[in-house]
């Protein structure tokens, strides 16, 4: 008789007969399969941001089966988060956002690695913390830290999956710099000019967040488990009208972070 | 394209509210760029900093060349999460 926790073919798979069952929903999809199943078991996966958009994201990692999840951010839980940042409850308020997260996290998928990092990164720590992932997710809330997160990603070629939430707007498109043709963040936006908006100044409707951070985890297991995700292409949602444009996006050849530098 | 077609010219989401229009046609000879588009439209008010620009479902820029026959469309940049 085998145990519970036996794995099923020791040789072949790497998953228990617990994960089996778990994921049984996922390894049952043609385009998915057990090897997908365990490409993200061996996956890390780097979440900047437990807010609006990194609470939907983490939570389908978390419970999609991602190996280890970083999550990054330095706020604590404030009251006026949880109408839309459904990682935390009310429990949680003045906690550090990554513990409450943390607790999330593990509460749905306790085969999984969590690790914290209690601060807004950047420098030498978001370089290192890109170049150590399979694919960066960035929640972020402001243009600094969007521009630093792409420069690190273009730096060591991580995937990125870039989305943003506003009013009644969002926004998703996916960076991949291990593809030549791929655009990056700065190809889009122009640095020097970046204007600041944020949800505690301009609001954001609750559902709208869960919709983008949702389908930003969608696009970070695509990328993992092998599949094709929406590089080129930059989605834009407009909630109050139930509407989705897209446009194409290609690499700006003078933009000042992915272009080769001129001889 | 002819230049004998309007160009068709798309607000998106926020934009909307801030031009107080979704749509609009605009009569080719009045616009050589994108830039020119926004100035035709909306001359009482600046195109809000980064705002994304796309010709006919592709990426622009506010100097990209627009003729008789294009969409233009104007999205607002987001940034928050």
């Amino acid at each position: 008789m085998e145990s519970p926790n036996t794995p099923y073919t020791l040789a072949i798979v790497n998953l228990s007969n617990q994960e089996l069952l778990r994921y049984s929903r996922h390894t049952m999809l043609p385009q998915f399969g057990i090897k997908a199943q365990e490409k993200l078991k061996n996956a890390r996966v780097l979440v900047l941001g437990a807010g609006g958009l990194g609470s939907p994201a983490a939570l389908f990692l978390a419970s999609a089966g991602v190996g280890t999840i970083v999550l990054a951010d330095g706020d604590t839980v404030e009251l006026s988060n949880l109408q839309r940042q459904v990682l935390h409850g009310e429990s949680d308020i003045s906690r550090a956002k990554v513990d409450s997260a943390a607790d999330s996290l593990r509460a749905i998928n306790s085969d999984i690695q969590v690790e914290t990092i209690n601060a807004r990164l950047d420098g030498e720590a978001l370089s290192t913390a890109a170049a150590s992932a399979d694919v960066v997710v960035d929640c972020s809330d402001n243009f600094a830290t969007r521009f630093a997160v792409n420069a690190a990603c273009v730096a060591s070629r991580t995937p990125l999956v870039s989305a943003a939430a506003i009013r009644g707007e969002g926004q998703i498109t996916v960076f991949d710099s291990r593809d030549a043709a791929s655009p990056c963040y700065r190809c889009l936006y122009a640095e020097a000019e970046a204007g600041q908006e944020n949800c505690s100044t301009q609001g954001v409707l609750a559902p709208l967040v869960g919709v983008m951070g949702s389908l930003q985890a969608l696009e970070a297991v695509k990328i993992l488990s092998g599949n094709a995700a929406a590089v080129g292409r930059l989605l834009l949602f407009d909630a109050w009208n139930t509407q989705w444009r897209e446009i194409r996006l290609s690499r700006d050849p003078a933009c000042p972070v992915c272009a080769p530098p001129t001889p | 394209m002819s230049n004998s077609q309007p160009i068709e010219v798309l607000f998106f989401a926020s934009l909307c509210e801030q031009t107080g229009r979704d749509s609009a046609t605009l009569d080719a000879s009045l616009a050589a760029t994108v830039a020119d588009v926004w100035q035709q439209l909306c001359p009482t008010l600046d195109m809000p900093v980064n705002t994304l620009m796309a010709v006919n479902q592709i990426n622009a820029k506010a100097d990209s060349a627009v003729a008789g026959g294009d969409e233009v469309a104007f999205f607002p940049p987001v940034t928050g999460g």
